[in-house]
């Protein structure tokens, strides 16, 4: 698969182009044939792990794109997280409203964290990141004072469950097997679809009275067309098939690309339909055909009895795939809107920004609040899977291991996109599942592989720091070769070409 | 007749923690207008812009006295922002443009246009998106009224400098209600078509009824493109007048001006130079950023006081500091008769030159550390001096230090005081203190006087002239003030565009100085160029 992609972008400027990654790429098909371990087992592990930790991944690329560099201070958002764990253990609530619960209480934490940290962060512009991780170091302490002392010390918990017997502080581990794990990998599509539905529906109806009391003709049909399109999505669900896939929470594998093909050949012909009626596009036949011939290929590969067994092997959460998707899309738009207008320019150059008229500090501030947000809810999403809060342990690692994969991926301290965090993920979390047994393979001892990939976590963020660094420093030296003279000369000519010349 | 009148700016004055930089000055455009505004460095120019934006510079220094009116009616301009509702634009000299931005995005940066979406309508307007079909429209239409033939959606970065000039211009035309537009040093970074270009894209703008101010120092430019010129010089107004009235000649010499007549007097008397070379420069380029050097030419008498004038971001800065090995350079370098070697850094140094940095704070002292060790620290680098083995010398050190305090009168309580909390002067002196410690054979003296009151402006070049005198050291002196190179130099060179365009005598007159100034050779023995003929 590697291979194929790389002859497409000609292999060796993407190589150059990508260093660490290329890297990866190698150690982890290294790790894989040396760790003996089989597919099945790695693409196990390593869809668990995605579904864990992708969307504390994906908090990270605002940030970057604001250029506030990698945010280390989503570990805040983590701990906000927990926090909102531990309140719902305190009343033992369980079931999917005691993730809302959890949400309502973690979130608006996570903004004022996030907010905090972004006011620190404009006082020490250039400096986000040591700073972050300092104040990940500070936020800890609070952290332990919080939980060690002021719960039970301060505010009195009678919870033996989750209180040390005989002093302050909460207990090290919390169990969340009967409040919220599993709640949001083992949420039915359908119940997800139905509710947005109803919510759609009920809204349309609000406007559809609006426009009959206002008589806006073209409003009315427009939302009968709607609450129409509502009535349709609902009545597909009663397809046997559709219905079987929503209630299943678990996709294997092998569902999942069934999905992937029927939904991505329907999506391609509807985009090329639409376009051809509404954008006035002319119809590129050939295109769609080798796209959708792309897709049956797939489908027929499946068909393969040992990639079929393969792929059955190995489940997937499907909402929480569906999150991710979707926060991949949000990082997507956000860029398409002002705001993310806004982002872009500040992360380019902060004086040009203030010259036009952007509020440099709030934009930045923003930047951190919705990647604060993100990472609280991403933490959510990892501990729900995990099942037990490590309660002074579940954070530790997230900032470190969150950038560690998306700069994996490819991304910079300066550039990062959903491709570069999913790409890192995965290629991260392979090295870091196989690298244990792979070291026991070729050293005889688990705890080698254990060693090199915690050295590998944080080796190649000061790699990638200092690359950067290094390519900042190095840029400026080979200007003299053409001294400042040539290309004024050489520009006239190219100039005038452009230029009509009215006068 | 008041509303002939898109800018009137009058009587202000504006002063700097005691310094009056601007002196009741007025500045008034008319509609439709190119109106040149012109002065030397120092001249008030920046500071008047300044504070037509309201920029924050001016604000945080207790603010300004006079008035402003726009189109007739009182105006306050308290920050960028209000200028830029007020219909003010702004062409930097350094651009504002972002390298990974396309040309649509860079001309409506800050002023995208949106299309409400579900999301904005619950959350504000922040969150519609771009919409990029009318924005390149407008960018289109942008374009095309400075006539730019450039595809919008290219990205800035690797286009032509000259492109990128108009982008900005583009830029400011695209804002709503612009009815005043300042170029500032437009044509500094152009070649000669592409100013050419530019100044007719100026005149179609001003034909659509928006004023120009511009800001330059070539003056056949203010004679082929303005309608009339103000002329300041050290913070004061010196003229207004129509440019038909005027011609390049007058302008010069009422930019230059003598300005303070008693205090410092041009040398006269002639010094003994020695007959030997000091410094031969041949085809030296220097790559500083904003003051390159591009093929310089120069011999510098033993004993002589060198000067080096010319404009800011002319290039006279990257001789001393391409020689010391402060930026790359190539060329040749001949110290009283050895070769310079570029790649071994410090060489100059070695072969007994002696750089005062224009840049004081920054590359001059070490400001968190004593009077003491900021004398001796280049000696004891290059020279081993004030050493015990490799222990410092105290006594030794202790001595040197407290004679030179007293030989330049450094106001300071101790040796041992920080030099950060001396004044800009006696900084300055610590600076030729250390320079001085090393013995050198040639000294360099970067912009002496910058940021330096009057009094103590007189001490440096007193002493300057004092160490001449006394050792017969050979002084090369790098300034932005012409009134100072003409009151202590022998000879001066002009720097401009990176070249030597003149070298002249202290007595020449203003006129003179000011063409050489603009770029327009005169008198060193080549022809008077085409520009200079055809305007007299």
């Amino acid at each position: 698969m590697d291979n194929v992609g790389k002859k497409r972008f000609s292999p060796g400027a993407w190589i150059s182009a990508n260093k660490v990654t290329a890297l990866f790429i190698v150690l982890c098909v290294g790790a894989f044939f040396a760790s003996k371990q089989s597919m099945a087992f790695l693409l196990g592990e390593l869809f668990t792990r995605i579904g864990r930790n992708t969307f504390l991944v994906l908090s990270l690329i605002i940030p970057v794109v604001c250029g506030l560099g990698l945010n280390f201070g989503i570990v805040i958002g983590a701990m906000a997280a927990q926090i909102g764990v531990f309140a719902i253990s305190v009343f033992e609530m369980s079931g999917f409203g005691s993730m809302v619960v959890c949400l309502l209480v973690a979130t608006p934490l996570a903004v004022l964290f996030g907010y905090g940290t972004g006011k620190l962060f404009n006082n020490m512009k250039g400096s986000e990141m040591i700073g972050g991780m300092v104040l990940r170091y500070c936020a800890d302490g609070f952290y332990q004072l919080l939980f060690l002392f002021i719960f039970g010390g301060v505010i009195k918990i009678d919870n033996i469950r989750l209180m040390i017997a005989g002093t302050s502080g909460v207990k090290n581990t919390i169990d969340l097997i009967d409040s919220i794990k599993y709640v949001v990998d083992e949420l039915p599509l359908l119940n997800v679809l139905l509710v947005v539905l109803v919510g759609t529906a009920l809204w349309q109806v609000v406007v559809l009275a609006g426009a009959l009391r206002g008589k806006q003709q073209a409003l009315v049909r427009k939302t009968l067309v709607n609450l129409v399109g509502c009535g349709a999505i609902f009545a597909c669900t009663y397809i046997p098939y559709l219905e079987k896939m929503l209630i299943t929470t678990k996709w294997s594998l092998l569902d999942a690309v069934e999905v992937i093909v029927y939904v991505g050949s329907a999506a391609l012909v509807v985009a090329e339909l639409y376009g051809k009626a509404l954008l006035e596009r002319a119809f590129e036949l050939k295109k769609l055909g080798a796209r959708i011939a792309g897709l049956v290929v797939v489908y027929l590969l499946t068909y393969i009895p040992s990639v079929e067994k393969l792929l059955r092997s190995v489940k997937v959460p499907v909402f929480t795939f569906c999150l991710i998707a979707l926060l991949c899309v949000f990082n997507q738009a956000i860029f398409k809107t002002r705001l993310g207008q806004n982002m872009r320019t500040v992360g380019q150059s902060m004086a040009v920004a203030s010259s036009s008229g952007i509020n440099v500090d709030r934009t930045r501030i923003i930047a951190i609040i919705l990647s604060t947000v993100l990472a609280c809810w991403g933490q959510l999403i990892s501990l729900q899977n995990i099942g037990t809060l490590q309660t002074y342990g579940a954070h530790d690692t997230v900032g470190q291991f969150a950038i560690a994969a998306l700069l994996v991926g490819g991304a910079s301290v300066h550039r990062a996109n959903n491709r570069q965090a999913l790409l890192g993920v995965v290629l991260f979390h392979t090295l870091f599942i196989l690298s244990p047994s792979a070291g026991k393979e070729l050293f005889g001892n688990a705890a080698i592989g254990e060693y090199f990939r915690v050295f590998i976590a944080y080796g190649v963020i000061a790699l990638s720091l200092a690359m950067h660094a290094w390519k900042g420093k190095s840029a400026p030296k080979i200007r003299l070769t053409t001294p400042p003279a040539t290309p004024g000369e050489g520009t006239p000519s190219e100039g005038n070409g452009a230029v009509p010349e009215p006068a | 007749m008041e509303s002939d009148y898109v800018l009137q700016m009058d009587g202000v004055s504006k002063e700097y923690s005691g310094n009056r930089v601007l002196k009741n000055v007025s500045l008034s455009v008319k509609r439709g207008e190119i109106h040149a505004l012109m002065g030397e460095n120092g001249a008030g120019k920046s500071t008047l812009m300044n504070i037509l934006f309201g920029m924050p510079v001016i604000h945080n220094t207790g603010g300004f006295e006079g008035s402003i009116l726009l189109d007739g009616c009182p105006a306050t301009i308290s920050n960028p922002q209000e200028a830029m509702q007020a219909g003010i634009g702004m062409v930097h000299q350094e651009f504002m443009l972002i390298p990974g931005f396309t040309v649509t995005e860079n001309i409506k940066v800050g002023r995208e246009l949106t299309k409400p979406t579900f999301f904005s309508r619950i959350f504000g307007k922040s969150l519609e998106t771009l919409d990029f079909g009318t924005m390149k429209q407008d960018a289109r239409r942008a374009l095309d009224t400075v006539g730019l033939g450039i595809e919008e959606h290219v990205r800035i970065a690797g286009l032509p400098v000259g492109y990128m000039q108009f982008i900005e211009i583009a830029r400011e035309i695209d804002k709503t209600g612009i009815r005043l537009l300042v170029f500032d040093e437009p044509t500094a970074v152009l070649t000669e078509s592409e100013a050419a270009r530019l100044l007719a894209a100026m005149r179609d703008i001003a034909a659509q009824g928006i004023a120009i101010i511009f800001i330059t120092h070539r003056l056949d430019e203010v004679m082929t493109v303005s309608d009339s010129v103000t002329i300041l010089r050290d913070g004061e107004l010196v003229t207004r007048m129509p440019t038909a009235d005027t011609n390049v000649h007058q302008i010069a010499e009422l930019m230059v001006g003598r300005k303070i007549g008693g205090q410092l007097t041009a040398a006269e008397e002639r010094r003994q130079t020695r007959e030997g070379i000091a410094l031969k420069l041949r085809d030296l380029c220097v790559d500083m950023p904003g003051e390159a050097l591009e093929g310089v030419d120069l011999d510098i008498r033993e004993g002589e006081i060198f000067g080096v004038g010319g404009l800011a971001g002319q290039g006279k800065l990257g001789i001393p500091n391409g020689i010391m090995g402060l930026y790359p350079a190539t060329g040749s370098v001949e110290l009283f008769g050895e070769a310079l070697d570029f790649d071994k850094l410090g060489d100059a140094l070695q072969k007994g030159v002696a750089f005062v940095s224009e840049d004081r704070r920054g590359v001059g002292l070490l400001l968190e550390d004593s009077v003491r060790l900021n004398i001796i620290f280049t000696a004891m680098q290059i020279n081993n001096q004030f050493l015990k083995g490799n222990m410092l010398d105290t006594r030794e050190a202790n001595h040197h230090a407290q004679e030179m305090v007293k030989n330049l009168d450094i106001r300071c309580t101790s040796i041992h005081q920080v030099v950060g909390d001396l004044s800009g002067g006696n900084q300055q002196k610590v600076c030729v203190a250390r320079a001085l410690a090393t013995n050198p054979r040639l000294l360099f003296v970067s912009e002496p006087t910058r940021g330096i009151d009057i009094g103590a402006k007189r001490l440096v070049l007193d002493l300057l002239r004092r160490i001449n005198e006394e050792q017969g050291m050979t002084i090369v002196m790098v300034s932005s003030e012409l009134v100072e190179l003409r009151s202590i130099c022998d000879r001066i060179a002009i720097v401009s565009d990176g070249q030597v365009s003149a070298i002249m005598s202290p007595t020449d007159s203003d006129v003179n100085f000011g063409l050489a100034m603009s770029g327009i050779r005169v008198g060193a023995g080549g022809p008077a160029e085409e520009l200079g003929g055809e305007q007299a």
